[in-house]
């Protein structure tokens, strides 16, 4: 490559890199979340099993009342690169939701137990009434909300984060933000039915801490064998563990989507050198005798 | 190379059969086979078979997701996730039609500025570059009304940002609005044509990319000394296998970045906001489009008057179609320009700043005294689309009048020469 390739390759990566500055982010600032350490980063990063199985648990228990999970089915809890639940675990699992169905011969709409086929009812009828529940504010479907939340990287970091494989943005601020309540700042008045979070963007936020009846003042698990797989209970634990399967829940084709990617790359990359070897050979040819090429 | 006669011999009964009935492999073999190209092209060169793939790519994966897509507000972003979740290969079907859109961005601004260091779009090349300028024109539309299809909050107020541009227009602006809308605001019927139109638009651009193929197997590749080829058995190779197979070694290399972000990043590119389904109630805080749009939206900004922005805007893209005849050098090269080079690269540099306010919030400050905000970012991008346009309308036509160009080789053998190697 000659001086003007390699200036070009440089600006290319430096205008990628500008155009890419791009989020958007929500009006007043958060704070930044503290990055954590999860098992499905990089480029072989997996889901943890049993964390998934953790954090569902803490979801069906502390959040399904308000957030619904609309996009999936129960059976994908059992399916490959999730959860691992057994089939007859889900089974017994959606037995447990009632959902609508019909109409039946006479016409009639009935309830009958979910099957692992059918999707997660959804804990609201409608918005308005979420609404109404919750101070006016919807609490969103958690479907794909691990990839709908982010925070700014700045420039020149998420430059880096193309080569490092950072894109846990959504995890780390939810993370955060259930480990970011805390009293507000002296003389901020926090209206009635908001909450003082130093994640969230704006700072009050309409949920209480889902989190609060899981643990005393003093930050101690008021249930110590919360876990049956013996995981400590601590708050960051929790919030992890939720976290993760949030993750799963919006990307549950990571698993495939990488071991795909691997062999791919491989191949890709064995191709180019035999591609790269034969270029080679193949204009050698003009050493010898240019004019004879045609 | 127009006077390169068919070396096409056809061998067989049935060929010859064909040969005389409709020469469809003479053809071929002519445009892919002897077509002989200049042996010193360099890999810059080789983005033009990459953006040929890459619109196969998008085509192919576009008409798979379409057999699961649903073109309606209450149902696109779910099945969009029904792809993602249910359908096999769903996620890579969309990851790698989402990822390709900007990778076929990427392509087309490096092969852009590849003909515009290296003059291609000069004389005889002048049709051949305006083809670019419209398949480019056709590229974003395509890729704005794409991402709009997912049906999310990006895509909802994006769309509404931009058809709302068009009331700018004085007199019918609004009339227009309203019936590119389908109505009072972007609803079901915005989002059914621009389905319409998102599957119908690569077609069209396909077909212009053959007028583009046509018109350079016509005029000939330029090359990197901008001298035309004079001995085409001295200065040329035959397409097969020479350049067939650089272009398959470059286009693999291409691959790779494609297939990492594809794989192991593939949200990357995208915005997180767009997981958020449309609310047209809910105004996402600051509305950016995609990564290649920004520039332009960054020229957008920069005009106080909306009017003046959309013209603005409108002109920057526009403007590059007149090159051929703002350039008034006669050197093609830029490798002989030395004058042109730093310009050049300055204009590179000013392309990449605007992309950068565009991303940014118009009151956010650049340059700070004292606590007090001195400059902000819509006086920097005024500031570059100054610039920018002095580029076309100043810089390139005076350049050629002033500037003392570098002795040209005499031909592209002697410059191969020159430089010790062939390739
Ligand atoms: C009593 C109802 C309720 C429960 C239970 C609840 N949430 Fe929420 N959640 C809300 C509401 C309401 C909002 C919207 C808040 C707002 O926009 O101000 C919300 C918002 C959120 C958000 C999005 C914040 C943002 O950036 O927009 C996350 C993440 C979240 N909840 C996580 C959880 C988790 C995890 C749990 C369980 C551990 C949980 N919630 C339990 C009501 C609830
Ligand atoms: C879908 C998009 C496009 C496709 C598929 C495409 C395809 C091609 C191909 C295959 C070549 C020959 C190989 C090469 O020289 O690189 C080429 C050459 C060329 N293209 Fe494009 N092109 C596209 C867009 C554009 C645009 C947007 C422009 C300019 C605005 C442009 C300008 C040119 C020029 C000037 C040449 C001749 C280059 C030379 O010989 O120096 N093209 N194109």
């Amino acid at each position: 490559m000659n001086s003007l390739s390699r200036s070009l390759g440089v600006a290319a990566i430096v205008a990628t890199g500008f155009a890419f500055a791009a989020p958007a982010f929500a009006a007043g600032a958060g704070e930044k979340p503290p990055r954590q350490t999860w098992s499905f980063y990089g480029p072989f990063g997996t889901y943890d099993k049993a964390q998934l199985q953790r954090g569902f648990k803490v979801y069906r228990e502390n959040c399904a009342s308000c957030h619904g999970l609309s996009k999936l089915s129960f059976r994908n809890l059992s399916e490959p690169g999730g959860p691992g639940f057994t089939d007859g675990q889900v089974r017994t699992l959606a037995a447990e939701y009632k959902v609508k169905d019909g109409p039946n011969e006479a016409g009639d709409m009935f309830e009958r137990p979910a099957r692992p086929s059918d999707r997660f009812p959804k804990p609201f009828a409608n918005d308005e009434l979420a609404k109404a529940a919750n101070n006016g504010a919807v609490p969103p479907d958690f479907s794909v909300i691990a990839k709908a939340r982010s925070y700014e990287r700045g420039f020149p970091t998420y430059l880096f984060d193309i080569v490092t494989q950072y894109q846990q943005q959504g995890p780390d601020y939810i993370t955060a933000l259930l480990t970011g309540y805390e009293a507000p700042p002296k003389g901020v008045k926090v209206e009635d039915g908001l909450h003082w979070n130093k994640y969230f963007p704006g700072n009050k936020i309409a949920m209480s801490n889902p989190l609060l009846a899981m643990f005393d003042d003093a930050g101690k698990a008021s249930d110590p064998n919360y876990y049956t797989d013996g995981t400590p209970v601590t708050k960051l634990q929790v919030a992890k563990d939720v976290t993760a399967f949030l993750m799963w829940a919006a990307e549950p084709k990571m698993e495939e989507r990488k071991r795909t990617g691997v062999k791919v790359m491989l191949w890709l990359i064995v191709l180019a050198g035999l591609l790269f070897m034969l270029k080679k050979r193949i204009w050698s040819r003009l050493d010898a005798e240019p004019s004879k090429a045609h | 190379m127009g006077e390169h006669h068919s070396t096409y011999v056809p061998n067989t009964g049935i060929e010859r059969w064909i040969d005389a009935r409709l020469p469809i492999v003479r053809l071929m073999h002519d445009s892919a086979v002897s077509y002989p190209v200049p042996r010193n092209l360099n890999y810059f060169w080789t983005f033009g078979g990459i953006l040929m793939f890459m619109l196969v790519s998008q085509i192919i994966t576009g008409i798979v997701l379409v057999m699961h897509y649903t073109p309606h507000v209450d149902y696109a972003f779910s099945s969009v996730e029904h792809i993602m979740r249910d359908v096999n290969y769903g996620w890579l079907m969309r990851y790698a039609h989402a990822n390709g859109a900007s990778m076929f961005f990427i392509a087309v601004y490096i092969h852009i500025f590849r003909g515009m260091y290296y003059g291609s779009y000069k004389a005889p090349r002048e049709l051949l570059w305006i083809l670019g300028v419209v398949i480019f024109l056709l590229m974003m539309a395509t890729a704005f009304m794409g991402y709009v299809l997912p049906w999310g909050q990006m895509s909802f107020w994006g769309a509404t940002v931009i058809t709302n541009l068009f009331s700018a227009i004085p007199v019918v602006g609004e009339a227009i609005v309203t019936w590119l809308w389908g109505g009072y605001s972007v609803d079901n019927p915005t989002l059914n044509r621009f389905f319409s139109l998102h599957y119908l638009l690569p077609f069209m651009i396909f077909g212009v990319v053959i007028l583009h193929v046509w018109a350079l197997h016509h005029v000939g590749q330029n090359n990197p000394s901008g001298v035309e080829v004079k001995n085409y058995k001295k200065d040329t190779v035959p397409f097969t296998p020479f350049a067939t197979v650089k272009d398959a070694f470059a286009l693999v290399c291409f691959l790779m970045v494609f297939a990492w972000f594809v794989f192991f990043h593939p949200n990357f590119l995208g915005h997180a906001d767009n997981y958020i389904p449309a609310d047209p109630l809910k105004t996402p805080a600051h509305i950016v489009p995609e990564w290649y749009f920004l520039p332009f939206y960054g020229i957008l900004r920069a005009i106080p008057d909306k009017l003046g922005g959309v013209v603005a805007m409108f002109a920057s893209i526009a403007i590059l179609a007149f090159l051929p005849w703002l350039d008034t050098s006669k050197v093609k090269s830029g490798a002989y320009r030395p004058a042109f080079k730093i310009f050049f690269w300055v204009f590179v540099l000013v392309a990449i700043l605007l992309g950068y306010t565009g991303s940014q919030p118009t009151d956010q400050a650049v340059l700070t005294l004292g606590g007090r905000t001195i400059l902000d970012m819509v006086g920097f991008a005024q500031i570059l689309t100054v610039m920018y346009f002095a580029y076309f309308v100043v810089v390139l036509p005076l350049l050629g009048l002033f500037e003392k160009p570098k002795p040209l080789p005499a031909s592209i053998a002697d410059s191969v020469l020159a430089s010790g190697h062939a390739h």
